[in-house]
């Protein structure tokens, strides 16, 4: 049996439902290895081991009581992007560095109810912004597969904990990429619901047109028992979906017989390093494999301009959420004298990291006068063409298969002076959150890289609100591969 | 289309970000390098394309008018950098 921190959400219920095993044992065995790796990895900007505990006694009274659910008991940890009252929420940025929320977000409440056991906030790419988890204010967090390299971002501190034994599962957000790829450069799943599936209340905004909350597993049924928590209208939040959501474990037949996948020929560029594409293709021939029909004659041609379309609408969208950050109601302030313009500017300055200027900047140039419609309103309209190509697509098809990331983890510090090489990570995830689509990165095989094993993503795409699909093809594939069972060795 | 240091000194004024020479110079290049990428989004015709500003179909959206709790004052400014009397302290907005 692997160690208690290193078992799935399904393994661990059927320990504590066995009483082989309680939530105290199984929350101070998480504790414990966070102890013992954090300083290395650094996936925690706040560890929250006393009310983890007491979670855990109420758990264990819980599961007593026979009044236990899938996720009760099992410890987990919040990206810091999500409100959780009376515990700090920082998004990894000076200007929220000692911010208290005053209630808990949507998922959060949720997950208490379900009786999980949050063990703590996960560190982030400030504001959820980057792909390696180097924009932190605080400190970068490490990938567990090789610690010179990053874990991907943004949400690279939820994936590291989960690959590292940190937790059992955990939550990130995704914009542009930010649960898939960090899930795909440190060997777990990360699930990016449809847009509307999961309600975004307290989650603090980025792009309120492509930011969706998910989970980060170790397998693709315990991501099924998450989102199956997670999942469903909330009126607080007025852009969820008032749509029935159905018990997704149902989706894990193993059986994909018959299956229509496509391949678009736009995400096999020369771009793509050879042994992710090695490992793309010999997931592809498991897929076929297992009696999924495989079509490598889609193409998505507006696909190259994808990046251009992100790099306008997320921010613009970002300069108007960030201008709530002025000093006044919370965060960072500086109290020096000066006008109510100067302190403003000041708070800003001093508050936020470069890279959440230059994408303030960059949005409020999109946005300014003379350059709307070339910009923002052009960037609008390509949008609806990456749609409707999509929408074509999955007339014909089930679901697009491609990789996640054109390689694997890259070295801290490799990327951090060019934002367009770092922005290029996301190139094959960010038409997910252009269109709105679910999307899934399940562990696909591993790459060499100076000596040391590095993990690659399976990256799974189906039409809104059919995550179901996703599941199916993912648990299909985990029965055939084991990718997803190796942990690295820390 | 690269950016004047004008015009990131009138963007970064615009956004109500404080800026160092030293940041005018980086961002000026880092911002124009960002905006050249752009470039490609010319050359795809969008004639009668509508823009879409949101990929899910929802219009209207509606809630009861039914009074529900709220946060309290105390919770409210628990995280006010200065407040007095229950308010948020801000600097004076009118100049003599």
């Amino acid at each position: 049996m692997p160690e208690l921190y290193n078992l799935t959400i399904a393994e661990a219920q059927g320990l504590l439902s066995k009483r082989e095993v309680t939530s105290q044992e199984l929350t101070r065995a998480v504790l414990k290895r966070i102890e013992s790796v954090d300083n290395r990895v650094r996936a925690y900007v706040t560890v929250t081991a006393e009310a983890a505990l007491a979670d855990a006694a109420a758990a264990d009274q819980r599961i007593a009581a026979g009044d236990a659910g899938p996720l009760t008991g099992i410890p987990w940890c919040v990206k810091d992007v999500l409100m959780t009252k009376g515990v700090r929420t920082t998004c990894s940025s000076r200007m929220l560095e000692n911010f208290i929320p005053p209630y808990d977000a949507h998922v959060v409440e949720r997950l208490k109810a379900a009786g999980a056991i949050a063990v703590g906030k996960s560190n982030m790419d400030e504001f959820a912004m980057g792909s390696s988890n180097e924009n932190s204010a605080f400190f970068p967090t490490h990938n567990p597969w090789d610690l010179d390299r990053v874990p991907g971002g943004s949400s690279g501190g939820s994936a590291a904990a989960t690959a590292a034994g940190e937790c059992i599962f955990a939550l990130g957000s995704d914009t542009g990429g930010s649960i898939r790829q960090p899930a795909a450069l440190c060997g777990v799943v990360g699930l990016k619901p449809t847009y509307g599936r999961v309600s975004r209340y307290g989650l603090v905004a980025f792009a309120s047109s492509l930011d969706q909350i998910g989970p980060f597993t170790r397998s693709v049924e315990d991501a099924a028992l998450v989102f199956n928590a997670i999942a469903g209208q909330d009126k607080r939040d007025s852009t969820s979906a008032p749509l029935d959501v159905p018990d997704f474990t149902t989706a894990l037949t193993g059986d994909i017989r018959g299956l229509r996948l496509a391949v678009p020929k736009e995400y096999l560029t020369d771009d793509l390093d050879p042994q992710a594409r090695d490992a793309f293709m010999a997931s592809v021939k498991v897929l076929e494999d297992l009696g999924a029909i495989v079509d490598f004659d889609l193409s998505l041609p507006s696909t190259p301009a994808a990046l251009a379309v992100y790099y306008l609408i997320a921010p613009s969208e970002a300069s108007a959420n960030l201008a709530r950050y002025d000093g006044v109601k919370y965060g960072f302030s500086p109290r020096e004298g000066g006008t109510m313009w100067e302190n403003m500017e000041q708070t800003r300055q001093f508050g936020f990291g470069d890279e959440v200027k230059r994408r303030i900047m960059i949005g409020t140039y999109a946005l300014s006068a003379g350059y709307y419609d070339a910009y923002y309103l052009k960037a609008q309209q390509v949008r609806t063409l990456i749609r409707r190509e999509f929408d074509a697509a999955f007339d014909k098809y089930d679901a697009i298969v491609t990789p996640v990331t054109p390689t694997a983890a890259f070295k801290i510090g490799e990327k951090t002076d060019d934002p367009i090489s770092m922005y290029l990570n996301d190139v094959f995830t960010l038409p997910v959150n252009i269109a709105g689509l679910p999307g899934m990165s399940v562990p696909g095989g591993f790459a060499t890289v100076d000596g040391k094993q590095l993990p690659l993503g399976l990256q799974i795409m189906a039409k809104p609100f059919d995550e179901a699909t996703l599941l199916r093809i993912g648990h299909a594939y985990q029965q055939a591969t084991d990718w997803h069972t190796r942990r690295p060795q820390m | 289309m690269a950016l004047t240091r004008e015009e990131v000194l009138h963007v970064a004024r615009l956004a109500r970000v404080g800026v160092t020479d030293a940041d005018v110079e980086k961002f000026q290049q880092q911002l124009s390098t960002i905006i050249e990428t752009f470039d490609v989004l010319r050359q795809i015709d969008t004639t009668d394309v509508p823009p879409t500003t949101h990929t899910l179909p929802l219009e209207n959206v509606m809630g009861d008018d039914e009074p529900t709790d709220s946060l309290l004052p105390a919770e409210v400014l628990l995280n006010a950098p200065q407040q007095q009397e229950g308010y948020l302290r801000v600097r004076a907005v009118l100049e003599e």
